[in-house]
């Protein structure tokens, strides 16, 4: 009987929002640092590597090595900061600060929660994505309108991102199981995805595991569109990341079910 | 009316080992029951089970006459709870923490902010609804996860070990708070392992050890169902050529490590012989639910 509830799909109820609403308030409190910080970071290594790697590689898929990175970064970004917030900062408070348990003892369900973290999560990497965008409009290179159609890639994204490290923060016994995630998985992730150079370079066998890859189909979607191009397969990479995202938070309420439920 | 709390049958086991077993309570609406128990009794996995928060193996719950768990959700809306351990809201204001944990119950900003400053008063903390809260004091963030448990006007609360880690005087604050909660016709169920709080607080009591009820009812009738009404504690040198003496003269009497307790109906004899023995440091009090709770659940250490 136990066994049946935890598979249950997430029954979300619109009090979620509660939950969201929690996290905007403390994240207000902190949003002078949080946005320089977001704006900042990703200026310093799109100037470093872009003008600095891109002056000695020249141009890179038919556009300026900058150009091209900054599309990859982006979505990089937005994976970055939806990871941070569904593993260090969600655990902090499933299990530091036990945020959770205070609010499941209201009428919220775990899975309320949950849809909170990860609404929440999808909304700090539209933040860290947006501002990224607003650089590389900045600097003349995101052709609009088509750009503006990566905002809600970039929510996509995060919403994938979101629920996988909600996964892996379901499973984590400490801050330092994250390492395994970020260093095994997000790091090769970022190197095999098309955000540093073209994925057309790689062996075939790498390629294959590429298109699995979340991150890959987030960069084939944000650079064409950041450049004013319609992307090639657009429904496709939709559909990997809406995957990723749904099949992901199912996962992640199991998980978290299993863990806190029991 | 329907009782406020009514279980039955109910069981919960963890990797195999049966942490609640056939528990049956029965709490009526606008009374304040405790459930005691050491260590590792089950009191907050059966708090748990009340609420929702873990399913049941075997059993039957019904809350302010909600099906739980299938109701959890409609019975949690007249809830309120204080855990065992404080779980603020460390980012927030005392304010804030109450603004933001009303929201979890549905209601709107515009409802829960006229009730703030009438849950600050309730709580001592009038004046410090904008205090960070790193700078509370124990007994303050104490008093304030009870008014946080206030903010959706509850019919009933369930408190986990509210004063433990508390100075005197701040327990005796919370106390006078529960009491005022239950003139106002509230239901508390409290776990505690101070009894003698239980025996202050509680119109009923259940006794749980090893995941069983042992015994349930009003205090006083529990003692004097189970425990002579004076108890004599001994000690001092030669305590054991005296206590050969003190087996003729108390109806029981036990060894606890260099104490002797002697339990009686008359103390007179106990006394009497007592004062031909300077030697020997002693106490004469009434029998409490302490005596009765260590008889039912022996005087072993738990962890």
């Amino acid at each position: 009987m136990a066994v049946t509830r935890y598979m249950a799909l997430p029954s979300l109820s619109p009090r979620f929002f509660a939950v969201w609403r929690r996290h905007f308030l403390v994240w207000k409190k902190l949003a002078a640092p949080s946005i320089l910080g977001n704006l900042a970071d990703p200026m310093i290594m799109l100037f470093g590597l872009g003008y600095g790697l891109g002056a000695a590689l020249g141009d890179m898929g038919g556009t300026s090595y900058f150009a091209f990175l900054a599309s990859g970064f982006l979505a990089s970004t937005t994976m970055y900061a939806a990871t941070f917030e569904s593993l260090f900062s969600a655990f902090s408070r499933m299990h530091v600060q036990k945020t959770w348990e205070a609010i499941v003892n209201a009428p919220m369900t775990l899975d309320d929660v949950l849809a909170g973290e990860w609404v929440w999560a999808a909304t700090k990497s539209l933040v860290a994505g947006f501002c990224v965008l607003l650089i590389v409009s900045f600097v003349g290179y995101a052709s609009y309108p088509t750009a503006l159609a990566a905002i809600p890639a970039i929510l996509l994204i995060g919403l994938a991102f979101g629920a996988l490290g909600l996964c892996v923060n379901a499973l984590a016994t400490g801050y330092d199981f994250f390492t395994y995630y970020m260093t095994l998985l997000l790091t090769p992730m970022m190197m095999l995805s098309g955000v540093f150079f073209p994925v057309d370079r790689l062996p075939a066998p790498i390629l294959a595991v590429t298109r699995a890859l979340p991150l890959y189909h987030g960069v084939e979607l944000v650079r064409p569109l950041i450049a004013g191009r319609q992307p090639d397969g657009a429904l496709l990479h939709v559909a990997v990341l809406a995957a990723y995202a749904l099949v992901g938070f199912y996962l992640a309420a199991i998980l978290t079910r299993r863990r806190l439920l029991n | 009316m329907n009782p406020a709390l009514e279980t039955r049958g109910l069981c919960k086991a963890y990797d195999g080992q049966q942490v609640v077993r056939d528990v049956a309570l029965t709490v009526q609406s606008g009374e304040c029951f405790g459930l005691l128990g050491p260590n590792g009794a089950g009191k907050t996995t059966t708090l748990r089970l009340c609420l929702g928060l873990t399913d049941p193996d075997a059993g039957e719950i019904r809350l302010l006459d909600h099906e739980v768990p299938r109701h959890a959700r409609e019975a949690r809306t007249r809830v309120g709870v204080v855990p065992q351990f404080d779980n603020l809201d460390p980012e927030f204001s005392v304010a804030e923490n109450l603004l933001v944990y009303g929201r979890y119950f549905g209601l709107r900003d515009a409802e829960i902010a006229p009730r703030i400053p009438g849950l600050l008063e309730f709580a001592g903390l009038a004046g410090r609804a904008e205090s960070k809260i790193r700078t509370l004091s124990g007994g303050m963030k104490r008093r304030l996860t009870l008014a946080r448990s206030l903010v959706n006007d509850p019919q009933l609360l369930f408190m986990d070990e509210p004063t433990t880690g508390l100075d005197p005087q701040a327990r005796h604050l919370i106390w006078e708070r529960l009491r005022r909660l239950t003139q106002e016709g509230r239901t508390i169920v409290l776990t505690t392992h101070f009894m003698e709080e239980a025996e202050r607080l509680c119109s009923r009591v259940a006794i749980m050890d090893g995941g069983r009820l042992i015994a349930q009812g009003a205090p006083r009738v529990l003692i004097a169902q189970h425990i002579e009404p004076q108890v004599v504690e001994v000690h001092g040198p030669e305590l054991e050529a005296w206590m050969a003496q003190a087996k003729t003269l108390a109806l029981r009497t036990e060894l606890a490590g260099e104490t002797v307790f002697c339990y009686v109906k008359d103390v007179d004899p106990v006394l009497g012989s007592l004062r031909t023995r300077p030697e020997l440091v002693y106490l004469h009090r009434p029998a409490n639910l302490e005596d009765l709770f260590l008889k039912l659940t022996g005087r072993d250490l738990r962890d």
